[in-house]
This record gives structure tokens, C-alpha cells and sequence, in this order.
């Protein structure tokens, strides 16, 4: 085991941290805002509306619950899979998952009609609703995470790590199988009503979740000075690389299959041709900027052990990912529901039109809120406790599994 | 339920369906249009209640269940004195600060034109009190529910605002309150950040009345228990059928149309 040997240690108390701290403090002040103007003006200050009833919070809230679960990955491989190379980064993985679960949770419920019935969220379960088995698996993951990363920091729990490693793996990939089955359940949704979405959204979690790890990390061992080896973030972009490959096969796979299916046409020609800002997003955003150029900035030989080349796929990732839920989220419900199959509809509730969606700032003020939650925990997190390795330098890495 | 004496006349009303139903299905197309029509007359005439008051202290029964049969050749407006009256009794459709696109709406009257022949008609859409609802199965907390007489509502107390029933249901009968409201009915409150549906008039079946849109529309109309053979509706829909929309959903709606 390589990280007996690691040494982790607190992050010290620059000016740089403070200013962190500043920074991501006034973005959750924003957050608190917006949802203070929400919880007293209703939902009628945003664009969100009885037609597209999920907007810009939902993709904010789903982005980072999605990237949460995938955060988790990097200490799966090392625990489940054993491959000591990613052994010592499994404290850091286990605090961003949960920094970006509490983050998206946050959101979701600030987002609530009624964010003051929380508990009642709490304490009325319907085990038919998915959305239910989500409250719970939400939790569950926060436990379990919790956890795996005590075993991983206090020796005298070290015999339990490999089981709450196993655990915590397990969990995830149910949660994320919940988040995208929330949509595979909408039976009358077309754009949804799938069993793909399960693996869809687990792919994606790899991916995003990877994309933000990366970033975290290299932010982390950049600002504190701390040796970070080509060794470790080759393999983290090779695994991102596969992670970024297997997204957009099972997305394929969902329009293809949508494709051969009749009814389903129309929904996609609106996403795929005609669908305006969804298409662009879809073409451009996901599949071009999300997919196509991070792929190529991770294969591109002129760029291997590039740093700055890796760090844009993973913002072009974040970014695909943000335009991937997007046209999800809002171009699935932006298509109409099929009422009369074979027939037009019009009505004064806006049956048969493809309904407008803009969000107002006081959306983006809640969703970034949630990002700014999750930063600011990881900031003060690898401040208090000790997170971050002393070193992932080539010479101090077992790399032997590879 | 009906006694044995009421029971007597309503056989031979069924009789008189019946034959109605066979010239219908049997005979020319002028009897096949018009025995709707004779059929929905005849079932006004009867003298019995659709909706008899239940005492507070019984709880809803599932030996009845609530329907309502729209015949929209005979609405004449295609359901808008129903949306008006619907309005009326529970005061919504005019939320000072709510956007067009969020108004709620609890019935709307939708214009249907097939694609290929152009046959077109217009008919009032609301909650279709499901069987199977699929907003009942999405909710989290169980606020969306089905009352045991098989009215589909929401229970305001424990709806968080999270609108999952609104991405579930087929018919977007459901809609969102946006903002603060005051001056509400006392019979039908509604809560800001709450979801809300047509609940049938649930005050008014409970009281023994029909709800607001069927009184609205008489001719059109019949609001009745389905679960009950002898009802007004149980027997219009026998021998006419009342189609639902989305039928391929299997969801049983307890509201059905004919002519569509």
C-alpha cells in the first residue's frame, strides 16, 4: 500500500485562503438572497412556469448531485479496485463528493415550493416515488461517505475502510441510478421515458464527477505549492477520456433508439434540428464543446503532459455537462406532452406549443449559490482537517499497478 | 346505494339504453349520431341524485367512485361556460402577478384537429381522476393522492412544492401557484408554493352537489358514482361508451368523453 507512506496535511493560512473564503463566501450570500426573494415573492420572479415547471436551479441542483457521485469515483478505484496509484487521493475524492452532494441538495430544496416543509420531506415517505427513494439515497450517500473518509483518516477504523469503500461505491451507483431514473420514470415524458437514463446518468456522473475532481485537485496542489506528478494526472485524464466516451455512447444510444421509434420523432427533430437554443446547446454545448474538443485535448499527442490542455477539457466537460442537463432538463419539457397522438392541440394553457423558458438572474443567484457552497466547504475542509497530500509526485507514487 | 323501488324504473330506463345502444351500433348513421344525443336527454330526465350528501363523520368509501361523461357534441361553447364556472367556484385564473404562462389552470378547453383529416372538435380537459395516477405514484411525501372514492388531489398540508407530479402528469392538469394570494374561497383554499388540480368539487360532492362545470353544462354533462349500476352514468356509459384520452396509458380516468 503506497499511502502508508503518504503524508497529509492541512492547508496553511495564506491570504490566498482567505480570499477563497471571500469569494465563494459572497456567491452563497447571493444564493441566500435570491432564495429569500424567492420564499417571499413566490416563484413568479423567475422564468420557471406551469409549462417548464424544472429550470435553472434543477440543472444546477442535478449537475452537482450528478458530479457528486462521480467526485467518489477516484477513491472507488482505489479502494474497490485496488490500485494504490489513486489510494491517496481518496480523502479529497470523499470531501468533494459530499461538498458537491450538500451543495445540489441545497439548491434543490431552496428551490421548493415550500423549502419550510423540509421535514416533512423528511417524515412522509412514499415508497412508490422515486423522488422519495432519492431523499433517502441522498442521505445514505452522506453517511456512507462520511464514513469511508473516517476510515481512511482515523487507523484504529482502517480494518473497515475496504467495506466502507465497497459500501460508499455501491451506494453511489444506486444514487445516480435514482437521479436518472427520476426522469426514466416519466412514463408520458418522450424525451425521458427510458430505462438508459440509469446509465446515462451514471456516465455522466463518472465524467463531470472526474472533470470537477481534476480541477479540485490541481487548484489544491497549485495554490498550496504542492508537488503534483505527470504520473497521477495522465492517468486521470486517460480515465477521463474513457469516462467523457462512455457519456456520449449511451447518449447516442438514446437518440438512436428515439429515432427508430415513430412517436418519438418529433421530440427528436426538436432537440436534434429544430430546437433552437437546445439544438445549439445540444450540437455545440454538449456534443462539440463537452465531448469532441476534451477528447481531442486529451488524445492529442502534440499535448500529452500538457497541463493547461487538461484543465480546458475539464472545464469544456463542466461546461458540457451544465448544457447536457440543460437540454435534458428544460428542452424535454419545452417539447409538448402528446395529448391526441396524431393530432394538433391548442388551448389557452399553451397545449401543442413548444413553451418559452428564460431564466432570471435570481435562478443563476440560487444555482451558483449551490457551486458556491460546495467550494467554500472544500475550501475550509482541506484547511481543518487533513485532506491534501504533501506530495503526489511521480517518485512518492506506487505506480506499479499500471 | 339505490333501494329496491328505485331500482325498478332504472331497470327499464337500462332497457330503453339498450335498445337505443343496438339501433346505434346496428342501424343507419343518423341513429348512430343522434342516440348519444337521446341518451344523455333521457338520462337527465331521471329523477334520482347523482351526489347524495355523506355525513362528516364517514369517511370517502371506495364502493363509490366518482366520474364524470362529457359529451362534446352537445357543449355547444366546447366546455368554456365549464372553465367559467370552475373559475368561479375556486377562484383562480386571475393572479395579479403571475405570467400567462404562469397562470394556473385548472380546466382548459383544448382545440383537437386530426393531422391527417382535419376533423376537428374542442373539449374541456382537467384532472381525469385516474385510477393508477401517475402523480399519485411520483409524489415524495404522498400529498398527491387519491381519496378512496377515487378523487385525485392534493394535500396542500404536506405538498412541498416540488412539482414532480407536474412532470408525471399526461394531461398537464396541474399547475403551480406562483405567488401570495389573498381573498381565496373559504371552500377551496390554495397556498402559494403549493400544487393544485381540479379535485371535482370535492366540497360540493361531500355536501351532496355536483360539482360546479357538470351544473355548468347539464346537457352535456353527467357527473355520477361509476361504481354503481344504476347510477345515471354507469348506464350512459355502458351502452355508449365514454372514451379516455391517452387510453394507451391504461390509467382508467374516471373522466370520459364521447364524441372525441
Amino acid at each position: 500500500m503506497s499511502n502508508t507512506a503518504i503524508v497529509y496535511r492541512e492547508v496553511g493560512e495564506g491570504r490566498g485562503f482567505y480570499l477563497l473564503l471571500v469569494l465563494f463566501g459572497a456567491v452563497v450570500a447571493m444564493g441566500a438572497l435570491a432564495f429569500f426573494h424567492l420564499e417571499h415573492e413566490g416563484h413568479h420572479v423567475t422564468g420557471m412556469n406551469n409549462q417548464i415547471v424544472w429550470g435553472l436551479p434543477h440543472v444546477f441542483a442535478i449537475f452537482l448531485i450528478v458530479a457528486a457521485s462521480g467526485a467518489l469515483n477516484v477513491g472507488s478505484i482505489g479502494t474497490v479496485f485496488r490500485k494504490p496509484l489513486y489510494q491517496p487521493m481518496g480523502r479529497l475524492s470523499a470531501l468533494v463528493a459530499m461538498a458537491l452532494l450538500l451543495g445540489g441538495l441545497v439548491v434543490l430544496v431552496l428551490d421548493l415550493g415550500h423549502p419550510d416543509r423540509l421535514i416533512v420531506a423528511m417524515t412522509h415517505y412514499n415508497f412508490k416515488s422515486i423522488f422519495a427513494w432519492n431523499i433517502i439515497l441522498y442521505n445514505g450517500f452522506l453517511a456512507l461517505a462520511g464514513f469511508y473518509l473516517w476510515t481512511m483518516m482515523d487507523r484504529q477504523l482502517k480494518a473497515l475502510y475496504p467495506y466502507a469503500g465497497f459500501a460508499a461505491f455501491s451506494w453511489r451507483l444506486i444514487l445516480t441510478m435514482g437521479t436518472g431514473s427520476i426522469f426514466g420514470f416519466l412514463v408520458v415524458r418522450q424525451f425521458y421515458d427510458s430505462a438508459i437514463m440509469a446509465p446515462l446518468f451514471i456516465a455522466m456522473s463518472f465524467s463531470f464527477g472526474l472533470a470537477v475532481f481534476i480541477l479540485v485537485l490541481y487548484a489544491g496542489f497549485a495554490w498550496t505549492r504542492r508537488p503534483l506528478g505527470d504520473v497521477v494526472l495522465n492517468r486521470l485524464r486517460y480515465l477521463l477520456a474513457v469516462f467523457i466516451g462512455a457519456a456520449l455512447f449511451l447518449e447516442l444510444m438514446r437518440h438512436l433508439a428515439n429515432l427508430y421509434v415513430t412517436r418519438r420523432h418529433g421530440v427528436e427533430q426538436f432537440i436534434l434540428s429544430d430546437g433552437g437554443i437546445y439544438t445549439q446547446l445540444f450540437w455545440v454545448g454538449q456534443v462539440f464543446l463537452g465531448a469532441l474538443v476534451p477528447l481531442s485535448l486529451i488524445f492529442c499527442r502534440r499535448l500529452v503532459g500538457n497541463r493547461l490542455s487538461l484543465l480546458v477539457a475539464c472545464v469544456l466537460v463542466i461546461l458540457g455537462g451544465f448544457a447536457q442537463l440543460y437540454v435534458i432538463l428544460i428542452g424535454g419539457q419545452a417539447y409538448p406532452l402528446e395529448l391526441f397522438p396524431g393530432a394538433t392541440v391548442e388551448s389557452t394553457f399553451f397545449d401543442g406549443q413548444i413553451s418559452r423558458y428564460a431564466p432570471t438572474v435570481w435562478e443563476w443567484m440560487l444555482g451558483l449559490g449551490g457551486v458556491g457552497i460546495s467550494l467554500l466547504l472544500v475550501t475550509v475542509g482541506v484547511r481543518v482537517l487533513r485532506f491534501l497530500p504533501v506530495s503526489l509526485a511521480d517518485e512518492v507514487l506506487d505506480s506499479d499497478d499500471s | 346505494m339505490s333501494d329496491g323501488l328505485q331500482q325498478v324504473p332504472q331497470r327499464n330506463q337500462v332497457d330503453a339504453y339498450r335498445r337505443h345502444f343496438m339501433a346505434a351500433v346496428t342501424g343507419a348513421a343518423t341513429l348512430a349520431t343522434l342516440a348519444p344525443g337521446v341518451i344523455l336527454r333521457e338520462a337527465s330526465a331521471a329523477t334520482r341524485p347523482d351526489v347524495t350528501a355523506r355525513p362528516p363523520e364517514q369517511p370517502a368509501t371506495s364502493v363509490v367512485r366518482w366520474g364524470m361523461l362529457i359529451d362534446t357534441a352537445r357543449l355547444g361553447d366546447g366546455g368554456a361556460a365549464m372553465v367559467a364556472a370552475c373559475r368561479r367556484e375556486h377562484g383562480w385564473g386571475h393572479d395579479p402577478r403571475a405570467s400567462p404562462e404562469q397562470q394556473p389552470q385548472w380546466v382548459r378547453t383544448v382545440r383537437v384537429t386530426d393531422k391527417l383529416t382535419q376533423h376537428s372538435f374542442t373539449l374541456p380537459v382537467m384532472c381525469q381522476h385516474c385510477e393508477h395516477p401517475p402523480c399519485v405514484d411520483v409524489c415524495p411525501t404522498g400529498a398527491s393522492m387519491k381519496r378512496a372514492d377515487g378523487i385525485v388531489q392534493v394535500n396542500k398540508h404536506i405538498c412541498i412544492g416540488c412539482r414532480y407530479c407536474m412532470m408525471a402528469c399526461p394531461y398537464k392538469a396541474r399547475s403551480f401557484v406562483h405567488e401570495p394570494l389573498t381573498d381565496q374561497r373559504p371552500h377551496s383554499p390554495r397556498g402559494m408554493g403549493t400544487v393544485e388540480s381540479c379535485n371535482l368539487c370535492v366540497h360540493r360532492i361531500d355536501t351532496g352537489r355536483i360539482p360546479a362545470c357538470a351544473e355548468a353544462a347539464p346537457q352535456a354533462v353527467i357527473f355520477g358514482d361509476l361504481n354503481d349500476p344504476d347510477s345515471r352514468i354507469s348506464q350512459a356509459v355502458q351502452a355508449l361508451g365514454g372514451t379516455q384520452i391517452r387510453a394507451d396509458l391504461d390509467l382508467n380516468t374516471g373522466v370520459r368523453y364521447l364524441n372525441i
